[in-house]
């Protein structure tokens, strides 16, 4: 119990005020006490990847034995691994490799074509669910239509009232906004105040997480016993 | 069942198949419409006009083949400019996934301008708990990357002799579509005072600007159209300039469901109430 509850409580304590205090101190001690600890975090961050690949294997070959239901992806997914590793091992991976080719003409064609489906759910989903129901649906709907129209060519080459100069007093005149023009300031003003306050909400809350876990106030990171 | 209803309740095959010929039709028969250039893109491109062969600069490919379609010519647009002004770069990715598309991208490019790994850039690849790599080359970049890509040491590699660490670079532009541009504005930029710009997604663009109005960020290409844009201010039109139009009509038909998908909420409603 000391060793699994204590122990790592008190390395976290220690480790989380020591390098709060070393960003803030620019002395040599200082900066090689960094660089040893990345030493040690590139080493760990190694080992999570051995740790990662163990895992995987042993979640889907678990799945095979007990016959699980859909096994027969998970042996796929050990088959293609082992294929990859091993393609990568006995063909190297410059470009004409077996891995490589593998790599271009199946993993990225698979990838790209599922991300690329996301804009049909999306289009049909905007037709189902966009609706102007209440005012604030309405400003979201609004501001949608001009920045999908403002962040592509043509909404610069429809917006044909651009070029009507309004003549203002003292002389100047003024050129209504484009759509691209329009989309710009949604996004630099009011997106980036709601942004901003969002950003300030969660990076308070990042920085309470931390402390109450360097505290040893917050151990869920220390998994069940 | 009115013409409404019928509206409204409308087979999503109907909407996917509308959809598919918006973007297919105009890779074929491409209108070719301008792209105006935005601030934030020409800041990338005036800063990287002013380096020359004696600076260094890092490309970050921290995306995989899902986002490659908006990032990957953006990627290339940004290389290309550099390898015109004959500025080294050294190319890092976030992900083993994103390594290969890199490493292709590269290797066409740098052939393209007659250049050399090693000599005119180095192709570092991917390494395992990248926040760290990307903190170990604030203090020496042979530590975070002992070897390039191909597992020739850094050390025997002419263009090392230029660069130790964050100190011999001028800019880095991660391309991400996930959040590895906090990685590298918390520690390049921010620790260690490397300037930097972002290439992501169109839609994480909005997340960004609070970075770009506050200047950490010198630049942000937001989008297929950022990409289409730096392709034309370098005059290569090529990957995104030619889905710029695929992408208007694509949202010219959205826009246009969600009109009619409006008036037909609006006029069952009535007909309900």
């Amino acid at each position: 119990m000391f060793y699994k509850r204590q122990i790592p409580l008190l390395i976290t304590l220690i480790a989380g005020f020591v390098f709060m205090i070393q960003y803030f101190v620019p002395l040599k001690a200082s900066q090689n006490l960094y660089a040893w600890y990345l030493d040690w975090a590139l080493i760990i961050g190694i080992f999570s990847g051995i740790m990662g690949f163990y895992s995987i294997i042993r979640l889907h070959y678990v799945k095979v034995i007990k016959k699980a239901p859909n096994w027969y992806f998970s042996l796929i997914t050990l088959l293609c691994m082992l294929l990859m590793v091993l393609s990568a091992i006995f063909t190297g991976m410059e470009s004409e490799s077996l891995f490589m080719k593998f790599y271009n003409y199946v993993q990225v064609p698979i990838e790209a074509t599922m991300f690329s489906l996301l804009a049909f759910y999306i289009a049909s989903a905007a037709y189902r669910a966009f609706r102007a129901r209440t005012a604030q649906a309405t400003a979201l709907l609004i501001a949608a239509v001009i920045v999908m129209l403002g962040r592509v060519p043509i909404g610069e080459y429809i917006s044909f009232w651009k070029n009507i100069a309004i003549p203002l007093p003292g002389g100047t005149t003024w050129h209504i906004p484009s759509l691209t023009a329009i989309s710009d300031w949604i996004l630099n003003v009011p997106n980036m105040a709601a942004k901003r306050a969002i950003n300030i909400g969660v990076f308070l809350g990042s920085m309470v997480m931390s402390l109450k876990i360097i505290l040893g106030i917050e151990r869920s990171y220390l998994g069940g016993d | 069942m009115g013409f409404w209803n019928r509206i409204t309740s409308i087979d999503r095959r109907a909407i996917y198949l509308l959809i598919a010929i918006a973007i297919i039709i105009p890779l074929f028969f491409p209108m070719y419409l301008p792209v105006p250039v935005s601030r934030e893109v020409k800041s990338i491109y005036d800063y990287i006009n002013n380096l020359g062969p004696s600076d260094v600069i890092i490309l970050s490919e921290d995306f995989d083949a899902s986002t490659m379609a908006e990032l990957q010519p953006m990627f290339d647009a940004v290389l290309r400019h550099a390898f015109l002004r004959d500025v080294k770069v050294l190319i890092t990715a976030a992900f083993p996934t994103g390594a290969g598309l890199a490493y292709r991208s590269v290797k066409r490019i740098a052939e393209e301008y007659e250049k050399e790994n090693g000599r005119d850039y180095i192709f570092l690849g991917y390494k395992p708990g990248f926040g760290i790599a990307v903190q170990m080359m604030g203090i020496d970049i042979q530590k975070a990357y002992p070897t390039d890509y191909f597992g020739t040491p850094l050390r025997d590699l002419p263009l090392t002799k230029q660069v130790k660490n964050y100190k011999d670079m001028k800019l880095v532009v991660t391309y991400a579509g996930s959040g590895i541009a906090g990685v590298w504005l918390t520690y390049a930029h921010e620790r260690f005072g490397l300037p930097m710009a972002v290439g992501c997604t169109a839609v994480m663009g909005p997340d960004y600007y609070p970075y770009l109005q506050s200047g950490q960020f010198i630049g942000l290409l937001g989008g297929m159209k950022a990409a289409a844009e730096y392709e034309r201010l370098i005059n290569k039109p090529k990957l995104a300039s030619a889905g710029m139009d695929a992408q208007s009509w694509s949202h010219i038909v959205m826009i246009i469901f969600i009109i009619i998908g409006n008036i037909g909420y609006f006029i069952t409603r009535k007909k309900k109430a």
